[in-house]
């Protein structure tokens, strides 16, 4: 592998993309997406593919049944 | 603890705290480490642990909402969900005592209720039981498919409900990776532990179903262009 990232080749920077995206590191600021605009292009897909897939799944409770089952079924397995 | 339920209490405190204020999301776990192990949380978990019942229901309390969020993801059903949370919290029960703290509570707790939904998975007989068949590496879907021309990027045209049925159609080692690393927040050193797999595996996976996400996503705008 490249180790200057100017001079990566777009499979190599890809390879590190899913340890890059989500890292926090700024990475339309990466030498190669910076030179790369199929790259750019790859990167701003995944970023609004993340972005919509944790709108569409909002965090959610689960109703007070579960509990009762779960401490119905502890007692049974006492 | 002052905050702990007594016997009578049920352990549902947080909808009446506003529900999403202790929402322990991607972005606020990445962020703060919220999945970092508190000193209370050790406290309740060593109770828990003793066998003291308003401990577990603590530790339910804390990490009720994660887990159904993940299960409901997994699935898509609501009754579904709510079948294998309670497994899962069922499982936890019978295997407290063996937590040795080698990882995260949360990602041990992760790791079972991973495993319930595979298990659910693999009854109902889905195409993806292929978790292992996902993690094998192949050639074919290397990064060199993923060149897209620069004009068809996605950027601010994702319709939510072809994502929705994009993502439930991925296998479900893909889908698994992706809701645990993208939604869920967690980092592939966590999700190899959970799944047992390579840290080079799950980054892999989690890389081919972004590029399936982006492929299904792109064919749908190329027909809606279509005149």
């Amino acid at each position: 592998m490249n180790g200057n990232p100017s001079k990566m080749s777009c499979a190599e920077f890809q390879a590190q993309m899913a340890d890059l995206i989500g890292s926090g590191e700024d990475l339309s600021a990466h030498p190669h997406v910076e030179g790369c605009e199929r790259c750019r292009a790859l990167l701003a897909d995944f970023m609004t593919i993340v972005e919509a897939a944790r709108q569409l799944f909002p965090s959610v409770e689960p109703p007070d049944e579960v509990w009762e089952h779960i401490e119905s079924a502890i007692k049974r397995e006492k | 603890m002052a905050d702990a339920p007594t016997p009578t209490q049920s352990p549902h405190g947080s909808r009446a705290n506003g529900g999403e204020a202790d929402v322990e999301g991607a972005a606020a776990a990445k962020s703060t480490g919220a999945r970092a192990t508190q000193p209370a949380d050790t406290e309740v978990l060593a109770r828990a642990q003793a066998g003291d019942h308003q401990a577990f229901a603590q530790l339910y309390n804390l990490h009720k909402r994660r887990i159904y969020s993940l299960c409901l993801r997994m699935v898509g059903n609501v009754a579904e969900a709510e079948d294998l949370t309670q497994e899962a919290f069922l499982q936890l029960h019978r295997k407290i005592a063996t937590f040795r703290g080698d990882s995260a509570f949360s990602t041990w707790l992760h790791r079972l209720a991973v495993n319930v939904v595979l298990m659910q998975l693999r009854k109902k007989g889905l195409s993806l039981i292929s978790l292992d068949e996902t993690m094998e590496p192949n050639p074919e879907e290397g990064p060199s498919r993923s060149f897209g021309a620069p004009d068809l990027t996605l950027t601010g045209t994702i319709d939510r409900l072809v994502l929705e049925r994009a993502i439930a159609d991925l296998p479900a080692g893909y889908r698994l990776i992706f809701i645990l690393h993208d939604v869920e927040g967690f980092e592939h050193n966590e999700i190899a532990s959970m799944l047992d797999c390579s840290i080079g595996n799950s980054k892999s996976q989690l890389h081919k179903a972004r590029l399936k996400l982006r492929d299904v996503l792109r064919t749908q705008n190329r027909q809606e262009a279509r005149p």
